[in-house]
């Protein structure tokens, strides 16, 4: 199986343990990922508030490279996969957007029929790939993991293609079958901030502070997400959320690292050295109780 | 404690008959006149306790043409996109969408507040994204608080150090190969 790459700008910048995982997961399970090429970014929620007809324009041109492909479009950021399908999308829906794009594209030499598929890991690794066949690389059950499954909100809104909106469950699913216990989590689709952790922190950090309080409360000792933002808001502020509300410690992993760590694969490939709240201690208790 | 008494009263003399209009020709905006006021967006809003207006209030202010009071609102600049108000809304508004347009707008009439981060942040991302067609999270991040609050920097080194220790700090640029290429988008017209 075979599917063409989007990694984004964060997967090469402070998410790269996200792509280390990906591809590595990927590798073991059979799944080749081939990079887009000179793919750009995809203008994320920033573009669109300076200017739409560039926005949708930037999105279209990696919907156009990837359409030269004959595979399907693998999108893991979660602001990377939504902003593509709304793309997509309102090519469609509002002909005058579709028009201007295909000018400014064909004025590039590049074209786009609309056909490319845009998916998302998660749907990808549980759906396609199937549970089954994931239990079967299981080495190491995640004993001892409590896991809060964090989805956040772009790849359920607005859109929800393979997940249900309100409480979507592939993630809950996925760790029971590495082994993890899940503990119920109803803020699974709540904002963790976005963007304004890092410009407004007197109301990022509160929106984050409450994924990480709620997630403690409810017994967790670990926190999966599926975006690279999330995992940056949730794991690099928790001494600026400890120092204003409560404390907060909790490590927080892409999906994918567990399934590397259950896959039995070292923590170094799965990029895991890459948190900033160590999940040493969490590791060393799997390690006993294998 | 003194206490400032806000004027609350809002007159016809104030709002403009067409900015409602002009925004509702905007891609997604076209139902904001369905809006019945219920408060959805408002309830279902992770951030509209910290704005200065919620979003059902915004909407009303659109609606009646307060133009000046909506493209100064810090609300339009607190949205974090999560698209929960677009989903909830019972009457299938893109709220989300009209945040954007109201966003463009203020840049376009050049009525945002000045050293507000956020509104810093999406005009060097865009800068960024026309040179190099790809962003440098940390990059972006240091020209953000150099324009907006760089004494606000200095708080922020021991995560600095944190991504360098982890090695998620990226030390050179990221680009494409030819950026360039991205040159048709940006022609004609300028961003809109």
């Amino acid at each position: 199986m075979k599917f063409t790459y989007f990694p984004g700008c964060s997967l090469k910048g402070s998410g790269r343990a996200y792509e280390e995982s990906l591809l590595a997961v990927c590798k073991q399970l059979g799944v080749e990922l081939e990079e887009l090429d000179d793919w750009n970014c995809c203008g994320a929620t920033a573009y669109m508030a300076v200017s739409e007809r560039q926005a949708f324009g930037l999105a279209a041109r990696n919907l156009a490279l990837a359409e030269q492909k004959p595979h399907e479009l693998i999108a893991p950021c979660s602001s990377c996969y939504m902003v593509l399908k709304k793309t997509q999308k309102y090519l469609v829906e509002y002909p005058k957007i579709g028009q201007e794009v295909h000018e400014a594209l064909s004025r590039g030499g590049l074209k786009y029929a609309g056909t490319t598929k845009i998916r998302h890991p998660l749907d990808v690794l549980v759906n396609d790939i199937g549970l089954d066949a994931i239990k079967k690389q299981v080495k190491m059950p995640l004993k001892g993991f409590k896991v809060a499954p964090y989805y956040g909100c772009q790849i359920v809104r607005p859109y929800a293609d393979f997940d249900d909106q309100y409480d979507p469950v592939l993630m809950d699913k996925l760790f029971k079958a590495l082994g993890a216990e899940v503990v119920k989590y109803p803020l699974k689709t709540r904002c963790c901030g976005g963007s304004l952790t890092g410009t407004l922190p007197e109301a990022g950090l509160g929106l984050s502070f409450h994924i990480l309080r709620e997630a403690q409360r409810r017994g967790a000792n670990v926190l999966a997400t599926v975006c690279p933002l999330c995992q940056f808001n949730l794991d690099a502020y928790q001494r600026d959320m400890t120092n204003k509300y409560e404390p907060v410690h909790m490590p927080i992993v892409y999906f994918t690292q567990l399934m590397g760590l259950a896959f039995g694969m070292d923590a170094k490939t799965l990029g895991l050295q890459r948190g900033i709240i160590s999940i040493e201690p969490l590791l060393k208790k799997q390690e006993v109780v294998a | 404690m003194t206490t400032t008494i806000r004027q609350t009263i809002k007159y016809d003399a104030e709002r403009d008959r067409n900015f409602p209009k002009e925004i509702m020709a905007r891609h997604g905006c076209e139902k904001l006149y369905g809006c019945i006021q219920c408060g959805t967006c408002s309830a279902t809003c992770p951030v509209s306790s910290y704005m200065d207006h919620t979003p059902r209030q915004l909407m009303a202010l659109t609606r009646a043409g307060f133009k000046k009071e909506v493209l100064s609102s810090l609300t339009i600049w607190l949205c974090a996109s999560c698209y929960a108000c677009t989903v909830d809304c019972p009457k299938e508004i893109k709220i989300t969408d009209i945040m954007y347009a109201l966003k463009r707008r203020a840049i376009e009439d050049g009525v945002y507040p000045k050293r507000f981060p956020i509104p810093i942040l999406a005009r060097e991302f865009f800068k960024m994204v026309k040179n190099r067609g790809r962003i440098t999270e940390n990059e972006l991040a240091v020209r953000m608080f150099l324009q907006s609050n760089w004494f606000a920097m200095m708080n922020t080194w021991r995560l600095g150090l944190n991504l360098l220790r982890t090695g998620r700090f990226s030390m050179k640029p990221e680009t494409m190969d030819r950026p360039e290429k991205l040159a048709s988008l940006f022609q004609e017209g300028g961003p809109r």
